[in-house]
């Protein structure tokens, strides 16, 4: 038995047939082909499957794709539509704030909905609100400089540099 | 982990969800936000035939001051959108001491208060929370609506007052009396965050003598209970550290203590005095 969904994501209207049971980040991966967004550890505790919905961070191994009909989500591959890098995105490159890269995405994403709320954050406000994404290589140090490099970029409204785009 | 296959209804009145699950006795899960009951079932720990999923009723949104100076809360209230509420956090600073610490982001960006509470989880936070505020619980059925209070809610772990054919709506908290100050304290569990136990006090001072003290203990036993041989130990007392002290040692009394691989029964019980009396010495220090 499966039902008709419509989901906004990244902007673009997408009809899906799902069963019930589907979860968000299935939907994505394997019905959309989004495959930034990732699954680590299956049970909500690590954040790599973070997406936004409505705007909001969330954990999109633990909502369903059906609870997620008519509203909009935001996944990795929409933070930089035409192709450069967010600010976030960047900002992770020239602080190597990443080693392996897996936890990334649902880092940026957890960032992302920090920086909307609260644009000049400290470090403890960074590393509260990055609690539900799990980093094994970097000990975290470089994605809270990386964080807070972002929110000074987009604190000063400035473009991206254009060598970080390269 | 993929949850095991399940009848799905997306209701659009409150009237239609409690049909539904007179419906459907015994076989149909509430879904809110769905931060614990999904979990559960990717793991299979829970197989309900059905799920009704509220998430659509608007009439169980939003958080209403009430003009008694309380907060009503609706069903489908986030934690998220109790922290980012002037209202909440003015009137019941309580919430967000508690809701700040619960999962993370993505949990509080999504799970709901309610749900919680419905959920009844032995080692949630929320419990203790309504039970120090002397909460009541608004539950609609297809036979009407009926305002539990929080006291006579928590029976066992997952088990509240709840029938099978009624829905928790809102969250009422009475305006607190003037003066007093709140705290919660816990001990968590660090890798999965939940408390090992969880102490909320609403405690004030008249005249130099404790005359308010609501204290709510998560975590201990099966089922969160209001901490009464404390609070009729504190009240009269001048609040001092000898009298909180005396008083916390009361924590764990009356109630069977749980013990796990992360907490035996004798260190919970321990920890429970040890949280409580913290959350009392708080919430004085914050009071008026």
């Amino acid at each position: 038995m499966t039902e008709q969904v419509r989901l906004t994501v990244n902007g673009v209207p997408r009809d899906v047939e799902v069963e019930p049971r589907r979860l968000l980040v299935q939907t994505l991966r394997e019905d959309l082909g989004l495959t930034g967004t990732h699954v680590g550890c299956d049970t909500s505790q690590c954040g790599a499957c973070t997406v936004h919905l409505d705007g909001r961070a969330v954990k999109s191994c633990t909502v369903l794709a059906i609870q997620a009909d008519g509203h909009v989500v935001t996944t990795i591959e929409g933070m930089a539509p035409d192709g450069g890098l967010h600010a976030i995105q960047a900002a992770f490159w020239a602080k190597h704030g990443l080693q392996c890269g897996f936890c990334t995405p649902g880092m940026i994403m957890s960032a992302a909905d920090l920086l909307e709320s609260n644009p000049d954050p400290t470090d403890d406000e960074i590393r509260h609100a990055i609690e539900g994404n799990i980093c094994r290589c970097t000990g975290y140090h470089n994605i809270v400089a990386a964080i807070r490099e972002a929110a000074s970029t987009l604190r000063a409204g400035t473009d991206v540099p254009a060598a970080a785009n390269a | 982990m993929i949850p095991a296959a399940f009848e799905y209804d997306r209701p659009t009145t409150v009237a239609e969800a409690v049909d539904i699950l007179a419906r459907n006795p015994g076989t149909a899960k509430v879904l809110a936000g769905g931060q614990s009951l999904l979990g559960l079932m990717r793991l299979r720990l829970a197989r309900p035939e059905r799920l009704v999923d509220i998430g659509g009723l608007a009439e169980l949104r939003g958080i209403r001051a009430l003009p008694d100076g309380g907060l009503a809360i609706g069903a489908l209230v986030t934690y998220r959108e109790v922290l980012d509420s002037a209202l909440a956090t003015s009137r019941v600073p309580l919430l967000a001491m508690a809701i700040a610490d619960i999962g993370d982001v993505q949990v509080r960006n999504r799970g709901t208060v309610a749900g919680s509470i419905a959920h009844a989880d032995p080692a949630s936070d929320m419990p203790a929370v309504v039970l120090a505020l002397e909460a009541s619980l608004v539950v609609r059925s297809g036979s009407g609506e009926r305002v539990v209070n929080a006291t006579s809610f928590f029976e066992g772990a997952f088990v509240t007052d709840l029938a099978e054919d009624e829905l928790l709506t809102e969250i009422r908290i009475p305006a607190q009396p003037t003066g007093v100050g709140m705290a919660y304290r816990h001990l968590e569990q660090p890798a999965s965050g939940y408390s090992i136990v969880g102490a909320a006090a609403v405690v004030g001072r008249t005249g130099g003598s404790i005359t308010t003290a609501r204290i709510g203990v998560t975590g201990v036993a099966d089922a969160a209970y209001r901490a009464s041989a404390v609070e009729a130990a504190l009240i009269g007392t001048d609040g001092g550290a000898a009298a909180i002290a005396a008083a916390a040692a009361h924590a764990a009394e009356g109630v069977a203590v749980g013990s796990d691989i992360h907490a035996d029964a004798i260190y919970r019980a321990e920890m429970a005095r040890v949280h409580v009396r913290r959350a009392i010495e708080a919430a004085l220090g914050a009071a008026g």
